[in-house]
């Protein structure tokens, strides 16, 4: 395998709220790969979207980024640190959105309501090369095209709201690819689609990346969109990554309690008709009531009292870079 | 797979429409209709779900909202049987012929305390239908109410609570309970599980199962999720641009589809299985503007079966096999692709 373009160590980011310190992300890892898809899966509240922020350096008040490196190989070739920039500055500047494209849920959210399509691209296209208006008007048009929309010379000149939904992610898509960047974060963005125009913008992220040799991170809630775009996943509960690994043994040989139960709970088109789904008991707990111990604890079937609910389990390693974070896999310490 | 206990249908809807107009202009001209809901037929059984599914704006909700009556059809027949065996035309009646059946039918919402006071306790939540219907005696209300919170199996100690308390799977139970407050016998849940986590959604779906099972309930069951579907329906109907493109018992509609948009919409659901990587078939454009259908077949700009005649002539609704209906001008000669279980 090529070497990664990212490489995330121990990231962790707290927000420090008046009712105490949520630990939105604690202590992630893993490596993103020039042409592979990283798929990050879990429950609402879990810390996907934070860790794509934290890697993108937006995230807000009282959050912060506490602990970890994000180690970037830029275009240049060389390597840095994103948490050490200034998180404002030119370099993260020129980073967000030139060298790491961003597709998030709400196309509506992220796209102006005042400026036309065009605009906004030619804009993108300008902030990171040195275009003349007409040369990246022609971009633009290029652009909309590859991202699959019908006549995009007439298209440009339309406002994001004259768009359905399908149409308006293809935009974003085109944004977010517009200043040819090699790493492309995707954060749920399908969820807010219906399956077909899922499938579509799917399959518009992996010809892309195809095409470009993309290193794609790719957030979800979903399992189905996990089991047919990601070659590595991270599965996180409570801020905590549980288990990681090719996706194969993500689905076939999963380890964690809580990958196991999950998958268990997912409804399929291929069960029996009216089947009963299997549960897991409980909710997700407040992000300020985390259990101690193991996070997954009070919801988990194989829980051994003394151990899990005590101490917090380091990462085991199995082969194929398959990892997890829980007792079973570790002999108690005497 | 269990088979509904009676064949009388609790509900028959026929020829229903509801169009909306649309208005331009200062003084509010009508230029035009949206066909939110345009020619819908379908029955449900004694203690039979059916699901309604297809994407947003196909007209789903319309539907569910006409059957209870919250909005007026533009015409059509909802035919509702009641407690002595009757059926009513609900579709004709006024707010006070209404009223005597609203407790039948009950609705179960996405979202089931968008619409309500957060001031009111839980109890109060689930009391309030008692107390409209005429339960003025407290303690059998409180009685009732604690033994609805028992169906929905929640503890009695959240009967003081206060709604944002409750996380999304808890709030959906409290809406099960008042909804089941007077016994109605047909729910209409729209959406009920869409807007929650996986290992919640899963305790939600097995609740309304048993429920189903313990008060020989009948669902009309709103989604757009197959897979979920899949999990609460013993017949499922498909509706594209305000009409139902296909219906059939939830097995063979999964295994064999008739019709290329269910194949279409089967195929594009992602499967939870890295080894079944399937090659989807990928719909071009967006679903048909229920204000401006296209002629023929509604669907035939996407699909890739149609023909010259599709253009042009409106398919029937047309029974192909007992208990599955199709309208596609084509379902006799094509051999589709359902989903097969197993491996
Ligand atoms: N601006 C914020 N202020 C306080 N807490 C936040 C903020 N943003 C996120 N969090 C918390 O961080 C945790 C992780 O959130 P997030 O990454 O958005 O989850 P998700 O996996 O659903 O994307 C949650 O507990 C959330 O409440
Ligand atoms: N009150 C309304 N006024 C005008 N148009 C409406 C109204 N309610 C729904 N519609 C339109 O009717 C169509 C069907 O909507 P809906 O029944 O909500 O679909 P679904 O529930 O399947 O997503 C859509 O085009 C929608 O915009
Ligand atoms: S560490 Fe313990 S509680 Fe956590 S998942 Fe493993 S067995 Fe379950
Ligand atoms: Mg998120
Ligand atoms: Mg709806």
């Amino acid at each position: 395998m090529a070497e990664p373009i990212l490489q995330v160590r121990g990231l962790s980011t707290y927000f420090f709220a008046d009712e105490g310190v949520v630990r939105a992300v604690d202590g992630a890892s893993f490596d993103l790969y020039p042409g592979r898809t990283l798929g990050i899966v879990g429950e609402s509240g879990c810390g996907k979207s934070v860790t794509a922020r934290s890697i993108l350096r937006i995230v807000e008040r009282p959050g912060r980024i506490v602990g970890g490196e994000i180690l970037l190989r830029r275009h240049s070739g060389q390597v840095v640190d994103l948490v050490t920039l200034p998180s404002d500055g030119s370099a993260m500047r020129q980073i967000r959105g030139g060298e790491i494209g961003l597709v998030f849920q709400e196309p509506m959210s992220s796209l102006s309501a005042f400026h036309t399509v065009g605009v906004q691209l030619i804009e993108a296209i300008r902030l990171h090369s040195p275009l003349s208006k007409k040369a990246a008007r022609a971009r633009a048009i290029e652009l909309l095209a590859l991202v699959g929309i019908p006549r995009p010379a007439h298209r440009i000149d339309a406002y994001s709201f004259e768009l359905s939904g399908g149409l308006r992610q293809r935009v974003m898509v085109a944004l977010a690819l517009a200043a040819e960047p090699h790493v492309l974060i995707a954060d749920e963005p399908t969820t807010a689609l219906d399956v077909t125009t899922q499938a579509q913008i799917l399959e518009l992220i992996a010809r892309l990346q195809r095409e470009r040799d993309l290193a794609v991170i790719l957030i979800t809630h979903d399992m189905g969109v996990i089991a047919e775009m990601a070659d590595d996943v991270v599965v996180m509960y409570l801020g905590r990554e549980v288990e990681k690994g090719p996706v194969d043994a993500i689905f076939h040989a999963p380890r964690h309690p809580y990958t196991q139960s999950l998958l268990r709970s997912i409804p399929s088109v291929l069960a029996e008709p009216r089947a009963r789904l299997a549960t897991i008991s409980g909710s997700i707990p407040h992000p300020l009531a985390r259990p101690a111990g193991c996070p997954f604890h009070p919801r988990c079937p194989d829980a051994m009292p003394g151990r899990c609910d005590a101490d917090v389990p380091v990462e085991v390693s199995f082969a194929d870079n398959h990892v997890t974070a829980c007792h079973l896999y570790t002999e108690p310490v005497a | 797979m269990t088979t509904p206990v009676l064949e009388v249908p609790v509900l028959e809807v026929r020829g229903l429409r509801k169009h909306f107009p649309i208005r331009q202009g200062l003084l509010g001209r009508v230029t035009g209709q949206i066909r939110a809901v345009d020619d819908v037929s379908f029955s449900i059984a004694h203690g039979e779900t059916l699901s309604l599914v297809g994407e947003s704006g196909c007209g789903k909700t319309t539907t569910s909202r006409c059957i209870l009556r919250a909005i007026a059809p533009t015409s059509g027949k909802i035919l509702f049987r009641d407690e002595h065996g009757d059926a009513i035309d609900v579709a004709g009646l006024d707010r006070k012929g209404l009223r005597p059946l609203r407790r039948r039918m009950q609705m179960i919402f996405q979202d089931p305390f968008s619409s309500l006071n957060p001031r009111m306790t839980i109890a109060e939540i689930i009391g309030e239908p008692l107390l409209v219907q005429g339960m003025r005696d407290t303690r059998e209300r409180e009685t009732r109410v604690a033994d609805l919170l028992r169906l929905v199996r929640l503890p009695a100690a959240y009967l003081n609570r206060f709604p944002h308390a409750f996380s999304g799977g808890q709030r959906q139970r409290i809406g099960i309970a008042r909804a089941l407050a007077l016994n109605p016998s047909l729910i209409v849940a729209d959406e009920p599980v869409s807007a929650l986590d996986v290992s919640v959604q899963a305790q939600i779906v097995n609740l309304m199962l048993d429920l189903q099972d313990q008060l020989g309930l009948t669902y009309l069951f709103v989604a757009h999720d197959l897979s979920v579907v899949k999990h609460v329906s013993h017949r499922v109907a498909v509706m594209y641009a305000g009409r139902i493109v296909e219906t059939a018992p939830t097995k063979q509609l999964f295994t064999s589809p008739k019709h290329p948009y269910t194949e279409a919409l089967l195929s594009a659901v992602p499967v939870p299985d890295p080894r079944r990587r399937a090659h989807r078939i990928v719909l071009e454009g967006d679903v048909a503007d229920p204000s401006n259908p296209p002629p023929g077949c509604h669907f035939h700009p996407r699909c890739k079966y149609a023909t010259e005649q599709c253009r042009t002539e409106v398919p029937a609704l047309t029974e192909i096999e007992p208990g599955h209906a199709v309208s596609c001008l084509r379902a006799a000669e094509l051999s589709l692709r359902g989903v097969a279980s197993g491996s």
